[in-house]
């Protein structure tokens, strides 16, 4: 066997030559290792950018839009006609819309994302457990344009047939749909609180003679309280930036009313709606585009650190 | 856990009993409910736009007459927003991931970036598509073509490919490294050679299913001005494009003009299906076939 080493060291200029050779590797070794890392930061801080992006871009052009219409006018004005002779810009129609779309949805998703909550952490066996959570999560990987469809086609001339007034764009399907879409994630968010709620609470309450439902209800719930809590606001969020279900299903209408049945717009159904009506860029139209995507974007960042926050306080507990 | 199996003579017994067991029932309803749903959904799609579904249809161009519209339009442009989607992500997700997993110190910035990136996730899909809108479609002058909607959606995606990549590279065990190192590698030669391939599999797991994330997404797409009109195929990055979602879209708001669209959104919708439960099924096969025995 012979080394490479071993080989040079025939004549001393071969020495000369492996040292050097290995000396130039070795710098530019050490240049690598200097530049990866701050290569690599670059690249993590890109998502740093995007945020500024988003917030100065939001801001400089709300900041344009509130030149021409007034912020008391924007923030309290029930009529929202852009495109009218006498145009006025009050975003509470969408406002409206927007909470309730995702308030129906909430009333769907929250019980129920709950109770499946509750059945795969306290009930399931482990089988059932891994059929039902892959299912679930195909249910939440549906596009929400196919959701759009289904609630368009199929659930609002279903739900004609029990309440006739329902108009055929409404408020109220595309805000069942939604409910629809947001249950894998709570029932995933709550599971996962009530899974890290210690073993031992649950057998000391069974080992009172409690019931597995009353240890559900009386322990593990009030226990994983602020986890279940944290779940309810993400999918509040989440229904509130939706928008292809409501943009198919719920019309464009800006009406402000508390009518289920009616065609509402919410925030993000008037921010398609503006975007492909091809506003003229620099027309009061096209900023208000930014005034409305900064409220819905303030709103759901709020919700998020809310629920973070929330999400936080529970884990110190344990 | 059921305790109290001992002949229940109290009535008070027997009704904590049969709440229990109703509730058991109730609550599997529940958990059963979504998928119930999504079984009908499935069922009604089928109905409306299997027959529909032919080769002329996957083959076609897109046409104002149903009889004669296709998707092949809108699956090259699928392919072409892959080609941008794709290589930005993997680069920017697995770089931001291994700079905060093995090179950022536990300090400030980390945490500042760490944050950051938890708040992007839970920013709605169409202020990104109002951000593309600005910046890559407007400020740059791409216009509405495959390069602006491919950039606008490796921006929404980036927060779900980080994360998980982040997750894959935390389950390397350490020894494989510390090993690395104690034969004299650097430490740029340990995550090249040792702690990105064997986190590969499961980083690639995440990446997929960040994909089908991408290629169902509507509305950033909607606010870029993409058009399902009569347009050629797209040939480059820099050609204008459509995508299945907003086929579908378009298909779906004009059902009330044409009734026949609504089976081709249908149809279009089925193989928008099928191949996000390919990909995803694809995702967990590769997750289950390399999870990493540590």
């Amino acid at each position: 066997m012979t080394s490479p080493f071993q080989a040079s060291s025939n004549s001393s200029s071969g020495i000369r030559d492996l040292i050097r050779h290995n000396q130039d590797k070795k710098s530019f070794r050490k240049t690598i290792e200097v530049w990866i890392p701050r290569f690599l930061f670059l690249l993590a801080f890109l998502s740093v950018l995007t945020t500024l992006g988003i917030l100065i871009i939001l801001l400089t052009e709300t900041i344009e839009f509130f030149k021409t219409v007034p912020v008391l006018d924007f923030f309290t004005g029930t009529v929202l006609k852009p495109l009218s002779q006498t145009p006025a810009f009050g975003i509470l129609p969408l406002v409206m819309g927007t909470l309730v779309s995702s308030g129906i949805a909430i009333l769907v998703a929250g019980p129920i994302g709950l109770m499946a909550a509750i059945y795969l952490s306290e009930y399931a066996s482990r089988r059932v457990r891994s059929v039902l959570k892959p299912a679930l999560e195909l249910l939440a990987g549906v596009p929400t344009i196919v959701y759009g469809f289904f609630a368009f086609t199929f659930v609002t001339p279903l739900l004609r047939q029990w309440i006739p007034s329902l108009e055929a764009t409404n408020i109220l399907s595309p805000g069942l749909v939604m409910g629809v879409m947001i249950i894998p994630m709570i029932a995933s968010l709550s599971e996962d609180a009530m899974r890290s709620v210690p073993q031992a609470m649950r057998e000391g309450s069974a080992a009172l003679g409690s019931t597995k439902l009353e240890t559900a209800l009386k322990v593990v719930v009030p226990a994983a309280l602020s986890g279940i809590i944290a779940s309810f606001v993400l999918g509040i969020s989440r229904a509130l930036g939706e928008t292809m279900i409501v943009a198919i299903a719920s019309g464009s209408s800006k009406n402000f009313t508390f009518d289920i049945t009616e065609s509402m717009q919410t925030m993000t159904a008037y921010i398609v709606e503006v975007t492909s009506g091809d506003a003229a860029a620099g027309s009061t139209v096209y900023y208000s585009l930014y005034a409305v995507a900064m409220t819905l974007f303030a709103t759901t960042l709020l919700m998020n650190l809310l629920a973070g926050k929330i999400a936080r306080k529970f884990r110190e507990v344990y | 856990m059921l305790h109290t199996r001992q002949s229940p003579n109290s009535s008070r017994i027997r009704f904590r009993l049969l709440a229990d067991r109703s509730a058991k029932i109730v609550f599997g309803a529940a958990a059963l409910f979504g998928i119930v749903i999504m079984g009908i959904l499935l069922v009604r799609i089928t109905t409306e736009g299997l027959s529909w579904v032919s080769l002329d249809f996957l083959t076609g161009r897109f046409s104002t007459s149903p009889e004669r519209a296709g998707i092949m339009g809108a699956v090259l442009g699928t392919f072409w927003l892959l080609a941008v989607v794709v290589p930005v992500t993997m680069l920017i997700g697995i770089g931001s991931a291994v700079y905060l997993e093995l090179y950022s110190k536990n300090g400030k910035i980390r945490t500042f970036i760490q944050t950051n990136i938890g708040n992007l996730a839970g920013v709605p899909s169409i202020v990104f598509g109002i951000l593309g809108l600005t910046v890559f479609v407007r400020a740059l002058g791409f216009g509405s073509v495959v390069l602006a909607g491919g950039l606008t959606l490796s921006l929404l995606i980036l927060p779900i490919v980080i994360v998980s990549a982040q997750e894959a590279l935390r389950s390397v065990p350490h020894q494989l490294g510390d090993a690395s190192y104690a034969l004299g590698a650097s430490k740029w030669q340990t995550i090249q050679s040792v702690i990105l391939p064997v986190a590969l599999p499961t980083i690639l797991t995440g990446a997929i299913l960040a994909l089908s994330r991408a290629i169902g997404e509507t509305a950033p797409l909607v606010v870029l001005g993409i058009p399902a009109l009569l347009i050629p195929f797209p040939g480059g990055i820099l050609d204008r494009f459509t995508v299945l979602p907003m086929q579908i879209y378009y298909w779906t708001l004009d059902a009330a003009l044409v009734a026949d669209y609504a089976h081709l959104a249908a149809a279009a919708s089925i193989v928008l299906l099928i191949s996000l439960f390919l990909l995803n099924g694809s995702a967990i096969y590769l997750r289950n076939k390399y999870t990493i025995k540590a």
